[in-house]
């Protein structure tokens, strides 16, 4: 089991989704891929599918189309799981927060682990952020463990 | 009979780790040709162990089982090859393998799976008549279809074979799904019809198909070590070469369509092949 949970933190894949981001943070999330950042150090692979997954990222606020989309990949992806916020969009609506069709921060629809602020989120904030997520992935298992 | 035992428990305990690490090999080696530092060397089995760790959800009871007949096949062939037996059953039973990993990913209603399925498919119709011919040519030369017969070998096969073993690295680029003709489902950073015929597998099932797929890599690396047997470090190193030309044309290539991997095996692939065995046709006719 032991070596279950050290797994888990060395090989954490992404799910990438852009809820109704200006592609601001979508452009940096991407950047965090190339030679200059390079994730897959931390064993990181960009997965494109919620099945294959282990750490949502989502950019931009939700929408009222989008929320169904954020939902069912959510519920698509096994656990354990977590759900990072990238941009302040994702973190609270930004400044889209007024607007007639945009319902507010990821978590609205869904539960968010960690908050990643910044317009555009830097790629370091993001890489970051994911190392957070891993923690509270490695203390989320921890706990089922207790259970 | 013990012997036998013995070599078959070895092979299934020995083999993933050996393809867990080859895979490992590949992902640093294929990092830093991109310019990238790369993952761990043992990241592969992080993986795996991760991917054994998580929810178990499967979309069907069908698709279970064709992953395990995928991996069962699979190790019998390659407990096959290890004990000697006949390379015509051997190249049978891979295709019997793949035959049920693409009913695993006929089994789901993702639409990428079936694309995927259908793609892998085309795939075994590509390569399935280069083994065939290879394992007729080892015939011709040998004089049997037996693995262990070709340590009997004065000269290697490689002397009397240069363009089927060209042939067979066609064929290890389509198996150990590297570019061009990675259609079915491609590795790990790597994202082809979301993950093709893979999509539909996750947590303990994936790993199921992870492990797999370094056995068949252990296997492939093992027929293109058969063509040097005399001394088998030759033949190791050989393979080993093999598995980095690999890596080199991944890296090199971009994907291709499936018309042109048809258009490339059935023309290079198979008359690659068929000018080889009619020279050692010829040769044996002649006397030589």
């Amino acid at each position: 089991m032991e070596l279950i949970n050290k797994s888990r933190v060395k090989s954490p894949w992404l799910l990438h989704y852009d809820g109704s981001s200006c592609n601001g943070c979508d452009i940096e999330v991407l950047a965090c891929l190339t030679p200059i950042y390079d994730v897959e150090r931390f064993g990181i692979i960009n997965t494109g599918n919620p099945k294959h997954a282990d750490i949502l990222l989502i950019t931009g606020g939700v929408n009222k189309k989008a929320a169904r989309v954020v939902k069912n990949l959510y519920e698509q992806m096994p656990e354990p799981k977590v759900v990072v916020a990238v941009g302040v969009c994702a973190c609270s609506g930004g400044v889209f927060h007024d607007c007639y069709n945009i319902l507010g921060g990821i978590d609205r629809v869904i539960p968010v682990d960690v908050y990643v602020p910044g317009c555009a989120a830097r790629p370091e904030a993001i890489i970051d952020g994911v190392v957070r997520a891993l923690q509270v992935l490695a203390a989320k298992t921890d706990k089922e463990a207790v259970v | 009979m013990v012997k036998a035992l013995m070599v078959v428990l070895l092979v299934v305990i020995m083999a993933p780790l050996l393809g867990g690490l080859l895979t490992g090999i590949d992902r640093v080696l294929t990092a830093r040709m991109q310019g990238r530092v790369g993952p761990p060397v043992l990241q592969p089995f992080y993986d795996v162990l991760k991917l054994l760790g998580k929810e178990a959800l499967a979309a069907n009871r069908r698709q279970v089982a064709w992953a395990l007949g995928y991996l069962v096949l699979i190790i019998a062939s390659l407990a096959l090859f290890c004990l000697g037996g006949d390379l015509l059953i051997i190249v049978f039973t891979m295709a019997f393998a793949a035959g049920s990993f693409v009913l695993g990913g006929f089994s789901v209603r993702s639409p990428y799976s079936h694309i995927g399925s259908q793609r892998e498919l085309l795939q075994m119709l590509a390569y399935e008549p280069v083994l065939i011919l290879l394992a007729l040519g080892v015939y011709l030369q040998t004089g049997s279809f037996m693995v262990k017969d070709l340590f009997h070998q004065s000269q290697p096969l490689l002397a009397s074979m240069p363009l089927v073993f060209i042939a067979l690295l066609i064929v290890l680029t389509i198996k150990i799904r590297k570019s061009p003709f990675d259609l079915a489902t491609s590795h790990h950073g790597h994202q082809e019809l979301v993950k093709g015929i893979t999509t539909e597998y996750s947590g303990p099932y994936l790993a199921l198909i992870e492990v797999t797929h370094w056995y068949e890599l252990v296997l492939l690396l093992g027929l293109a070590a058969m063509f040097w047997t005399h001394p088998l470090g030759a033949g190791i190193l050989l393979a080993l070469a093999a598995f980095f030309i690999e890596m080199v044309i991944d890296n090199i290539c971009a994907r291709l369509t499936w018309n042109w991997m048809i258009k490339f095996t059935w023309t290079g692939g198979i008359i690659l092949c068929l000018i080889n065995l009619g020279v050692i046709w010829v040769l044996r006719a002649g006397g030589v």
